[in-house]
């Protein structure tokens, strides 16, 4: 076990926990932010997506050893970011959810996808997404709202 | 969930006056609920012979809907969500009779309880698509039953006649302009009697039902606040995960823990049973990294000398082998000999080949159960509760009365969280009986899903098809191999003559009229669990039945769509599939004949499940693989309660089904052992292999509501595939498709 100081949505956060710790699990069970989730464990699915420096990262494959100083924003925060809302709220308006485990991860996608591509294409959406499982697939009103979000950000 | 519960308890056991202060309390504050307790009537002033009979199937309202103080209707679903609607549905049917205000209704999962069983089924479930064909009727009478209550006390209030009373939005509106709010009838609506009979609405006077309502969970699902199962958190609660045999039923020979047990935050390991005869190795934790990486420390030595170890391989010879004989008759018209005097250039002989499958939901497996000595409770996302509570009990040695059983909230399942021998649920209560007090979480880490068992069995179809001078099929023989799914089962009773129509279906029952026609089914025994996947039968079948037909309508130089119009039966029964049928023909006129070089359409048209669906796909071949542009759906499934989630059922479905279809769907064994481990080679699709438009289109239609979960999954592959016969002129019959 070690000590270490995070830096999550903005918040210092000082957890105790073995160095090979996915930073999936130290959400999860350490800090109780269970919004993320876990699927496959290896990098295959992108339930488990946060931003880590504003990037796009798989928790689940992320050893908290290695995470250093780098602030980690998560689906908790969604709501208080503009791009993050106007995602949740196309989500919400095209009814994209089924079971919903995998949105989580499809959302956080989706926002760093916008932050760097404004206007995307359905390749661009596809190349960004294109890593996120949804078993449901409700792939097809994704890319909707994805289109949606990005009209209301302009 | 917890009031829930305390008022299905309350019901049998409590006075209502004890009752309702039970409610209060466990409600945390809420003062008074629309709570009725038929067993006590007699405690407010009614006489037990003033209170008519209770009809059959009646059920009491107070189960299942709560009018709040604050005109919060808050209404329990007696079955799982997990995708499928459910949640949504059944609360606007309840709050249409009701003529509640929408945006004041909250739904629950109701948790545990005889009253939550499946009218029809007669056990507490979800399957065979029929949430809404089942408790379409009994929700309506609840929420008219309750509106008639309401409106009772409101005309007590102001001494009229009820019938001159009015309810729209959440208010009764008496004759002269008088107006109060549910919430404040609430508590005078508790002491009217349940009424025997209810006038239900016409369909004109619907105002939620057929309109199209967006989810009510939606929002919860976007910001990460909603709580699966997998989130549960209890104070003091353990981790769990399982070493499990590497070959069903093999057991533990021996087992190293000394390195699992220096991880810091085990707690114990220890052998359990696990399904099918096997045992396996507990690991339980402060956590679940710790449990998991102690796991990946323990050394265990199998003895899997006395168990079948299944091959894939080896298993399509025996049964190629198969169904070159006949088996069990499945279904038999006409002269079962006539196929043997078809010439043989009028003769079509098809083998099809199809592979195990998981469900593989995205909610890995988890249930959570609390051993308190003489009762316990139990949290899960389960589609079957009556059969999973029971299961608890029985490993816990409890009645099922002391078993308290929550409804979490499921991501996905598709099947695979109804299980008939409950082997998540005894797992994790064969743990949990160990450590008394302490809440459990077993979690199936995803890797022990894909190698878990309970698959989509493989099928061998073998096909004979004579064809008469006028391009129609006047013989037809065909051989289905696949392990039975009820075999073993409590549901085993279904099966008939041995056999399992679940095998069969789709096949058997099919519109097409064949004069000669003879089904056989063979059911080998195989050591490998087997479990119904969404759309059960119909995702082999329908690939089989849909393929063959388009390529006879080829062979006959007709028009699929109007091949099939012309070999359907005109019957009632039948009335569904050709009504979607007139209405693909009709949406896709524009466009079908007039796709760019390198395209194809391929069609489908298939009842499942009540409902009848036909389905068009254009695609084209890029890098191998299809490449889906459009697809157009039309689907007669009755009234559509949600016209919403019908188009997203369908929209998702027909993507879900491309699981068989494209390269990495299936589950193979080499002796005895999955070769498969996680998404990274069991894969199912992704957005790129997703069509990239799917329209819906619905038959308008006032009849009683039937499934849509299921029957969006059989058509598109047998779609897909056709396209791309067209666009190569070869035949596909053996999934998944690893090259085109």
């Amino acid at each position: 076990m070690a000590k270490y100081q995070l830096n999550v949505n903005g918040q210092s956060r000082e957890v105790s926990a073995d160095p090979s710790t996915p930073l999936l699990w130290v959400l999860r069970e350490d800090l109780k932010m269970t919004g993320t989730k876990f699927g496959c464990g290896v990098s295959a699915c992108g339930a488990c997506t946060v931003h880590v420096a504003g990037v796009a990262t798989r928790s689940c494959v992320v050893p908290i050893a290695l995470l250093g100083e780098r602030p980690v924003v998560t689906i908790e925060a969604m709501a208080q970011d503009p791009v993050g809302r106007a995602v949740q709220d196309a989500w919400v308006e095209k009814d994209v959810v089924q079971c919903g485990y995998c949105q989580s991860g499809q959302i956080m996608t989706a926002v760093a996808l916008l932050r760097h591509t404004p206007r995307p294409t359905d390749a661009n959406i596809d190349e960004s997404l294109g890593g996120n499982l949804c078993r449901c697939a409700t792939y097809v009103r994704i890319r909707e709202a994805v289109h949606l979000a990005a009209q209301k950000l302009k | 969930m917890t009031n829930s519960n305390t008022k299905v308890e309350g019901l049998r056991t409590t006075s209502r006056r004890g009752f309702l202060r039970a409610t209060a309390t466990a409600a945390g504050g809420l003062l008074v609920a629309l709570y009725l307790d038929k067993h006590t009537t007699a405690q407010e002033g009614v006489k037990p012979s003033q209170i008519p009979p209770p009809p059959k199937k009646d059920y009491p309202p107070d189960a299942f809907v709560r009018v709040t103080p604050d005109n919060k209707v808050v209404i329990q679903v007696n079955r799982l969500e997990f995708g499928q609607g459910v949640h949504t549905a059944l609360p606007l049917v309840l709050a249409d009779e009701l003529d509640a205000d929408w945006s004041q209704v909250v739904s629950e999962l109701a948790p545990a309880g005889d009253v939550y069983k499946d009218p029809l089924f007669g056990i507490q479930m979800v399957g065979g698509s029929g949430s809404i064909a089942h408790s379409f009727t009994q929700y309506r009478e609840l929420g008219a039953k309750t509106r008639a209550m309401l409106v009772g006390a409101a005309a007590a209030r102001w001494n009229v006649s009820p019938d001159r009373c009015r309810t729209a939005a959440g208010v009764v509106h008496g004759p002269a302009g008088q107006s109060l709010k549910y919430g404040e009838l609430a508590a005078d609506a508790a002491r009217q009697p349940v009424p025997a009979t209810v006038r239900l609405k016409e369909p004109s006077e619907f105002k939620l039902i057929g309109k199209g309502a967006r989810r009510l969970d939606s929002r919860a699902k976007c910001d990460g606040s909603l709580k699966f199962g997998i989130d549960l958190d209890l104070p003091g609660m353990l981790v769990a995960v399982v070493a499990r045999p590497p070959v069903w039923g093999a057991k533990v020979k021996s087992f190293d823990d000394s390195a699992a047990r220096k991880v810091e935050g085990v707690r114990e390991v220890f052998e359990i049973p696990v399904t099918r005869g096997g045992t396996g190795v507990a690991i339980v934790a402060d956590r679940y990294w710790t449990a998991k990486r102690a796991r990946d420390l323990l050394r265990v030595e199998w003895d899997d000398s006395k168990v079948e170890r299944a091959d894939s391989t080896r298993l399509f010879e025996q049964y190629r082998q198969l169904a070159r004989t006949a088996g069990l008759s499945a279904a038999a018209r006409g002269d079962a000999k006539a196929i043997e005097r078809v010439a043989p250039a009028d003769l079509l002989v098809a083998e099809y080949e199809f592979p195990y499958l998981s469900h593989s939901p995205m909610e890995p497996l988890n249930t959570t159960v609390r051993f308190d000595g003489d009762a316990a409770e139990v949290w899960a996302g389960s589609q079957f509760q009556t059969f999973d509570h029971m299961a608890v009990a029985d490993v816990l040695g409890l009645k099922p009365d002391r078993v308290t059983f929550h409804t979490e909230m499921a991501g996905g399942g598709f099947g695979r969280r109804a299980v008939p021998d409950s082997h998540v649920q005894r797992e994790a209560a064969s743990i949990a009986k160990r450590f008394k007090g302490t809440p459990i979480k077993l979690v199936w880490p995803r890797e022990d899903d894909v190698r878990g068992g309970y698959y989509r069995p493989m099928h061998v179809h073998r096909v004979e098809i004579g064809l008469g001078s006028d391009g129609l099929p006047h013989a037809w023989r065909h051989v289905v191999v696949g392990q039975s799914l009820l075999e073993g089962t409590p549901f085993a009773m279904m099966m008939k003559d041995g056999v399992d129509s679940s095998t069969v279906e789709g096949v058997n029952d099919t519109h097409y009229a064949v004069p000669n026609f003879s089904v056989t089914v063979h059911h080998p025994k195989v050591n490998v669990p087997v479990l119904w996947w969404r759309s059960v039968g119909h995702t082999h079948s329908a690939f089989v039945m849909e393929t063959l037909i388009e390529e006879l309508a080829a062979r006959a130089k007709m028009e699929p769509l109007a091949y099939r119009r012309k070999l359907i039966r005109q019957e009632p029964e039948t009335k569904k599939l050709l009504a979607a049928i007139d209405l693909l023909d009709e949406k896709t006129a524009a466009w079908r004949d007039r796709v760019p070089q390198g395209h194809a359409v391929g069609f489908a048209a298939h009842e499942s499940f009540g409902t009848g669906v036909a389905c068009a796909a254009e695609v084209s071949i890029r890098n191998g693989r299809p490449w889906i542009h459009r697809v157009t759906v039309a689907v007669d499934c009755g009234l559509a309660v949600n016209p919403l989630t019908v188009e997203s059922q369908f929209q998702a479905g027909v993507s879900f089904g491309l699981s068989q279809l494209m390269a990495g769907g299936q589950i193979t064994l080499k002796d005895g052992r999955v070769e498969q481990r996680n998404f990274d080679r069991y894969v199912p699709p992704y957005m790129p292999d997703a069509p990239v438009a799917v329209d819906v289109h619905i038959v308008p239609s006032a009849e009683a509501p039937t499934g849509c979960g299921e029957p969006p999954v059989p058509v598109i592959s047998p779609a897909v595939v056709n396209a791309l016969s067209k666009l190569t002129g070869k035949r596909y019959r053996t999934l998944p498709l690893v090259t085109v």
